[in-house]
């Protein structure tokens, strides 16, 4: 009976495994038509290198492009270089790029645009860039297709600069010896990418083409892209669901609309694509302010919040319950770390345990807590984190204000508990270490804010970026995720996926860690 | 017939006055029905009215919407009442004044509420919430800044044409001092429009207390009937009940709060005999 049982079992899984496999292997691509996707807000401009607005590298990511991609294990693929090697010392990348890729307006892509994207324009626009390219020493270029930069000192994370928004390529001979963000070609412009620009409507949309001259044979699938540019949030929902656009992507899908959006059998939610990003939602805690400054506080209202509750009740399950200060998409991430469970009780047992008895009221300490304004969602956030402070006998007020104002506090440490995302970009030493380094803290905005020091966090960060074998630096990180959770400067509330929907007849869109950033050279659409 | 009968005859104005009475009651009992915080998380988000234990059902964050309309009711009735007084009482001051004195002060005094009178009140109340940051004190303070210029304007035109009476032309000549003639003679003569005016103004500073939160500009610690429309009207095709009730609330107490005034207009107009 059992065995029988057993072949029955045996029987489905193979049945289920198949079906699951037949559609990825049964279809193969077609070429052609017009892939229309939802943008909001609409960007001031489409120039990846001159600012990284959602909308604007969304767009931009499809006509610049950088030297490399990344795939979903954050693995450097062939970008605008089709190889590279780092030297043994770790002080010398070599780039080997592409020999038929051409400019939109015709011209070869050549090293000399690499040195002058990297050294001279990012240098002047793109903050990110500028932290990155500015440890390299020289760069020289012994052909036209090959560039060899030197660093000053090693820096482990230095190939995850080269991605789409890190390092989007930019042309020499537009833009040299002009100024970058007046040059008329930020009006029209020429990337390398898999599609081309064709015009813009303000305020309704924006076309791109195939470019025919694409250096990988047979691609881009697609005729064309299509942008459009819908203010309402109601208007946008329907025109997902009627199939008048094909995606929809970060600020332009609602949360709260994602329930409807899953049961339309139409359309598909993205569960991937946002390895590189890797949106971590933290709550900062500024530990200048009493009784911030006693870490069994910061554990207390950890513990006081029901972690499950924000992704599947605010973030309509979009997400992961974060178990440290490391993305678990990101680099380097452990799991191996003390847990902070949701436990109330254990939180009051903390509390008491510092002296914070409750008064005659029930109320042990009294906090404030910064809105973040930008959007419903977050205004949720701000209304659970109260109440869950609350019932531990914290009590809470919450502060709202305009974006303006918000950025201005948070950046000069006016806050008792303020929440936001981070993005990871790939390597800890990119998107984490900016938030506790000592050095770090600045009254710069997303700097170290809460103030929190530790040397040792310190030198094995510096450890860790400079060092090329990988097994020491994943014990640096071992190390520094063991001591941020235990420390708890910030608490890691969730691992954020931003919404990405999709139409069903749209294949191949997602498939780098830049989700719909992407070139989307490989997608195509179903009849 | 005294006042009081001709608006016992009035049916409407009856019907306002007991939707009204049933609206400060519930806000009166709110804290015994609903003992816990209207912002707790009693119980699984997007219950439907009557599907739990939720009278109203639960709202996105399974907060009781029942209780967010009663513990509402609260704030909303004692906002716009407590703006009303201090709108009136500050219209009732200037425009006293105003028409009782005329020359440079009426002339000062008018300016200024055609200054208040030709800015949108509501982008003005706006802007004032915004400036000195969400709170129940500012709110009041925007409502009351915004509705005042309304009552100066008519306790003045009841001063100008009282003044010239003869009852206030004896108390001049038996030397009362200006402000007994002030508020103990014009005053009373003239109060008639100021309380129906007033109890109109309690109407339209529910709205704008509810328009203010519905936009974000409430206090963040206090629930209203315009945060529950706001945070939820997103969800309109999905969880109709969530921003429909404090809808509801929100009309059958200004429509109240305008009979009832209507009522008042009607009794207390002395020429009116039917």
């Amino acid at each position: 009976m059992r065995r029988f049982a057993k072949a029955i079992l045996g029987l489905g899984l193979v049945l289920a495994l198949g079906l699951a496999a037949a559609p990825a292997t049964a279809q193969t691509p077609r070429k052609g038509g017009t892939l229309r996707i939802l943008v909001h807000p609409e960007p001031p401009h489409v120039v990846t290198a001159l600012g990284q607005a959602s909308g604007t590298v969304t767009i931009g990511g499809k006509i610049f492009e950088g030297l490399l991609t990344f795939d979903f294990g954050l693995n450097p693929k062939p970008g605008l270089a089709e190889r590279w090697e780092r030297s043994a010392d770790g002080l010398t990348y070599t780039f080997h790029l592409r020999r038929n890729a051409k400019w939109h307006d015709g011209k070869p892509f050549t090293a000399a645009d690499v040195v002058f994207t990297t050294q001279e324009f990012l240098m002047k626009t793109h903050p990110r860039a500028r932290s990155v390219f500015s440890r390299v020493a020289s760069v020289e270029t012994p052909d036209d297709h090959t560039v060899v930069y030197k660093l000053k000192e090693r820096f482990s994370p230095f190939l995850y600069a080269f991605e789409l928004s890190g390092a989007p390529m930019m042309p020499k001979h537009i833009y040299a010896g002009t100024e970058f963000d007046k040059n008329p070609a930020n009006a029209k412009p020429v990337g390398t990418g898999p599609f081309r620009f064709v015009s813009w409507t303000r305020g309704e949309s924006l076309q791109l083409e195939r470019n025919p001259d694409y250096y990988r044979e047979g691609r881009p699938y697609l005729d064309a892209i299509s942008f459009h540019f819908i203010p309402d949030a109601a208007a946008r929902t329907v025109a997902l669901e009627q199939g008048l656009v094909d995606q929809a992507q970060f600020d332009a899908v609602q949360f709260t609309d994602l329930e409807r959006l899953k049961k339309n059998p139409a359309l598909t939610i993205a569960d991937k694509g946002q390895e590189f990003i890797a949106p971590l939602i933290l709550m900062d805690m500024n530990s200048r302010r009493p009784p911030f400054g006693d870490k069994r506080f910061r554990k207390a209202l950890l513990h006081s919040i029901d972690r499950n509750f924000i992704k599947d009740r605010i973030f309509y399950g979009q997400g992961k319950v974060p178990t440290g200060p490391i993305s678990s998409s990101t680099r380097y991430y452990i799991s191996d770390v003390p847990r902070y469970d949701y436990d109330p009780e254990k939180a009051k047992a903390l509390l008491d345990e510092m002296g914070l008895k409750p008064g005659a009221d029930g109320t042990r300490a009294e906090i404030k807590i910064l809105a973040l304004p930008y959007g419903d969602h977050w205004t949720r956030l701000g209304e659970y984190l109260r109440e869950s402070f609350r019932r531990v006998g914290v009590r809470a007020t919450v502060e709202n204000t305009d974006p303006g104002n918000w950025i201005q506090r948070y950046t000069n440490w006016d806050y008792d508990i303020v929440y936001t995302f981070f993005y990871q970009y790939a390597d800890p030493a990119l998107g984490v270490a900016r938030t506790y380094l000592c050095s770090n803290v600045r009254k710069v905005f997303l700097a170290n804010a809460n103030g929190y020091c530790n040397q040792r966090i310190d030198d094995l960060f510096s450890a860790a970026t400079s060092e090329t074998d990988e097994a020491k630096k994943q014990a640096a990180y071992d190390e520094i995720q063991k001591t941020l959770i235990e420390d708890l400067p910030t608490a890691p509330l969730l691992e954020l996926q931003f919404p990405v929907v999709l139409n069903r007849r749209v294949h191949d869109a997602i498939t780098t860690a830049h989700g719909p950033n992407d070139a989307y050279a490989d997608a195509w659409l179903a009849r | 017939m005294t006042a009081f009968q001709r608006f016992r005859t009035n049916l409407a104005a009856c019907v306002g006055l007991a939707i009204l009475a049933a609206m400060v009651l519930l806000a009166a009992t709110a804290p015994l029905i609903f003992p816990t915080s209207p912002w707790e998380m009693v119980g699984e988000p997007y219950l439907r009215p009557l599907e739990g234990p939720y009278l109203l059902g639960t709202d996105m964050l399974g907060r009781d919407i029942a209780a967010g309309i009663a513990h509402g009711a609260r704030v909303s009735l004692m906002l716009a009442l407590v703006a009303t007084v201090a709108a009136t009482g500050l219209g009732i001051l200037l425009g006293a004044f105003a028409g009782y004195c005329g020359g440079a002060v009426d002339e000062v005094v008018m300016r200024a509420t055609e200054f208040f009178q030709t800015i949108p009140s509501f982008l003005l109340a706006v802007v004032l919430v915004a400036l000195f940051s969400p709170s129940i004190l500012s709110i009041v303070v925007a409502i009351a800044v915004v509705s005042w210029p309304g009552v100066a304007r008519l306790v003045r035109g009841q001063f100008l044409s009282l003044r010239q009476a003869e009852f206030v032309q004896a108390a001049l000549v038996l030397g009362e001092p200006t402000w007994r003639i002030i508020f103990r003679q014009i005053l009373p003569n003239a109060i008639g429009p100021v309380i129906v005016t007033a109890s109109l103004m309690v109407a339209t500073a529910i709205l704008l207390e509810s328009s203010l939160s519905f936009l974000g500009l409430g206090d963040p610690d206090l629930m209203s009937w315009g945060y529950m429309i706001g945070a939820s009207r997103n969800l309109i095709r999905d969880a109709w009940w969530m921003c429909t009730f404090p809808g509801v609330a929100i009309f059958l107490t200004v429509l109240s709060i305008n009979l009832v005034g209507d009522g008042l207009g009607d009794a207390l107009n002395p020429r009116l005999t039917a």
